[in-house]
């Protein structure tokens, strides 16, 4: 523990980033929705094109309220720099190809949101980027398929959909003995319950549009650089030690040193790609984590309520959440996540898909849609909607059964939701 | 830049640009810890504005190899001998923190290779808190956040870079882990130790700008009276709200002063 005191989480979440308007003295981030900036003069405007002056060009770049939501998340992380993205798939998108090109491999937990598990396994192989997957609880699986060629190493904090606690600590290990940076997905766990770059990680994602915005209203992604990855004493990355011809030969890691990274997805992946957040997303997302470690709390304090709800309730087969004795990864959930375990989760209900189906038809409260992390509960029951076409067998091999049913738990009185789950649960239940 | 000097090879950025012959020159010296990437902005700029850019990493410090100058005296030998080098006659000096000891140090010593001088967050002496010389000593990260976040106003330890979407506390707290072992507690030292500052500002002859942090609490503006009232070409630029880690909180009006005296 420094001695030196410094701004908390809860003051962070709410003033990182910005400092009240300097044109108008407006004390909330007011949205600078403009495309681009008007230059003070021929100089002024080739010394920004030549990052010679701090300031902003072009809003698919730069723009002033994005910039807050993108300090507000490095402080909250940890890290030197953050790029707010148009989704989270463009986040980890941008990740991958600010590092890696045609030729190079990932080594990935296997158990990954749907669209992440899409783009590795089916679209970034179109483009010469290959992809191993590995049981997230192996670490020494993560060791085993790395390759000369492999460039990255990935997870999820919460695997998709078994929860598998990531140990954040051991597979940066692995990736740091081959001089290789550790990516994680931390949006089911936020920096309210989770701080990836403490316990050994490289580059952060999130998807904005769950739990860090909160209210369900924005898509949005954040790419967090920790800035504590020795790219020069890797030798395996290029892209940031040698001269790049698309910016006059700039050397991200010779002239920007520890924000090497983040500079590069700026100056290339957001300029060309170009999935970058719109001003009036990025302050609606700010919005939303001026009150993340409340609302976290909240999350957590209810999700803990349901969990207790459904494990002794006769309609149910199983509940999954690492907080539970019988959870696999229970005692790494104890260490890594001690304030909490998240708020989505799965159970098993009696009766199997039909049961499911019975149970999804009869919720009132909860909202049956494909989304997690809003302030408001949802509910899906995959074998009926996102994996529909699959038999039991092909379900099993998913890590996924017939009766699973999988949980966003929100900010609801508790007791209405406990209530709302037991009518479908008593529903679900009759033929 | 890649200069092999008495004091070991040492590395200098030259803002992107080769050095041309004929061209005037400024070299800009970094502060506890630190490396050349502090730079980076000013660099570029004086260096597409037809100059020959050194912004020296000290020995041991960012790529340059060496054993660590023990001294403010030995640091402005390291800082004159890579100019030679690097074929640099005489430049605007340009120096942060202890790199303005520095600065000051070798325009006073070496009169001739100084056109101007340029001090950011600077006064003499140059104070060292106890704790900070203690935990430097044992290598504590305490160390490093005391340099991070007391380097800040405290408004700018909640942010609003003017680089889009940098958080300058922690690049600043990146940086300065990346210090070898023991590296900063010789510099801080060497700042303690540095007793001439007043004398050898005495013997400045050349213009010399003060650029200072109306909120550095490390080298408050009232402690640099002294230094200031010493020069006999001194000129004050007081940056409202900044404190002392001037490059990062006020990149724009740190780079507009020193085009006023480069």
């Amino acid at each position: 523990m420094s001695k030196i005191k410094t701004f908390g989480f809860d003051t962070l979440s709410l003033h990182a980033g910005q400092q009240p308007d300097p044109a108008t003295g407006a004390r909330a981030t007011p949205i600078y929705q403009t495309a681009s900036y008007v230059f003070k003069s021929p100089d002024h405007a080739a010394s920004l094109f030549n990052a010679e002056r701090a300031g902003h060009v072009y809003s698919r770049i730069t723009n002033p309220t994005t910039a807050v939501l993108e300090e507000r998340i490095s402080a909250l992380e940890g890290g030197v720099g953050a790029i707010a993205t148009a989704s989270g798939q463009a986040a980890c998108h941008l990740a991958i190809a600010t590092l890696l090109g045609a030729g190079d491999h990932i080594v990935s937990s296997r158990s990954l949101y749907g669209g992440t598990h899409n783009l590795l396994e089916y679209t970034l192989p179109r483009f010469g980027i290959s992809t191993t997957f590995v049981d997230p609880r192996d670490a020494d699986a993560f060791a085993a398929a790395i390759t000369p060629k492999t460039r990255l190493l990935f997870g999820e904090t919460l695997g998709n959909p078994g929860l598998e606690v990531l140990n954040i600590p051991a597979i940066s290990e692995v990736a740091h003995a081959h001089d290789l940076p550790l990516m994680i997905d931390s949006t089911f766990t936020t920096p309210y319950l989770c701080q990836p770059f403490a316990l050994g990680a490289d580059i952060i994602f999130h998807s904005a549009t769950k739990f860090l915005s909160g209210h369900g209203v924005i898509i949005g992604g954040l790419v967090v650089d920790s800035g504590g990855f020795d790219w020069a004493a890797s030798g395996k990355f290029p892209t940031l030690t040698e001269p790049y011809a698309g910016f006059h030969n700039m050397n991200f890691v010779e002239e920007f040193g520890p924000a090497a990274f983040i500079t590069r997805a700026r100056k290339e992946g957001i300029r060309d790609f170009g999935a970058c957040m719109s001003p009036t997303t990025a302050f609606q997302v700010l919005q939303g984590m001026e009150t993340l470690p409340l609302r976290m709390q909240r999350h957590i304090t209810n999700t803990r309520a349901i969990v207790e709800f459904l494990a002794t309730h006769e309609a149910v087969e199983w509940v999954s959440y690492p907080e539970r004795p019988d959870h696999p990864d229970h005692e790494l959930a104890k260490k890594l996540l001690p304030k909490g375990c998240g708020a989505v989760f799965s159970f098993g209900i009696k009766g199997g898909r039909e049961a499911g189906q019975r149970f999804i038809s009869r919720v009132e409260l909860l909202s049956h849609l494909a989304n997690v992390g809003d302030a408001k509960s949802l509910v899906i029951h995959p074998a009926s909607t996102t994996h529909h076409r699959m038999d039991a067998k092909a379900l099993a091999a998913a890590g996924i059964s017939e009766g699973l049913i999988r949980l966003s738990v929100g900010l609801e009185d508790p007791d209405d939701l406990v209530e709302d789950l037991g009518q479908a649960l008593r529903a679900s239940q009759k033929s | 830049m890649e200069l092999e000097t008495p004091s070991g090879n040492l590395f200098g950025y030259t803002g992107a640009r080769a050095h041309q012959s004929g061209q005037g020159a400024v070299v800009f010296v970094h502060g506890t810890g630190m490396d050349h990437t502090v730079w980076v902005l000013p660099s570029r700029y004086f260096a597409r504005h037809g100059y020959n850019v050194l912004a020296l990493d000290l020995p041991a410090h960012g790529r340059s190899q060496g054993e660590p100058a023990p001294t403010i005296d030995a640091m402005a030998d390291a800082v004159i001998e890579a100019m030679a080098t690097a074929n640099i006659s005489s430049a605007a000096l340009v120096g942060h923190s202890m790199g303005s000891l520095v600065a000051l140090n070798a325009a006073a010593r070496y009169p001739d290779q100084a056109r101007s001088l340029a001090l950011i967050g600077s006064t003499a002496p140059m104070g060292v808190h106890p704790d900070m010389l203690r935990y430097a000593a044992d290598n504590n990260h305490d160390v490093i956040d005391m340099l991070t976040y007391w380097g800040y106003s405290k408004a700018a330890q909640l942010g609003g870079s003017e680089t889009p979407g940098l958080w300058m506390a922690g690049n600043t707290l990146r940086l300065l882990e990346r210090a070898p072992d023991n590296l900063i507690h010789i510099d801080l030292a060497a700042c303690k130790d540095y007793d001439t500052g007043l004398s050898h500002a005495q013997a400045v002859a050349c213009p010399t700008l003060f650029i200072l942090g109306e909120r550095d609490i490390m080298t408050p503006v009232r402690s640099a009276k002294k230094l200031i009232s010493a020069v006999a070409k001194a000129q004050v630029c007081v940056l409202e709200g900044s404190g002392h880690s001037l490059m990062m909180e006020r990149p724009d009006a740190v780079l507009d002063a020193l085009i006023t005296i480069v």
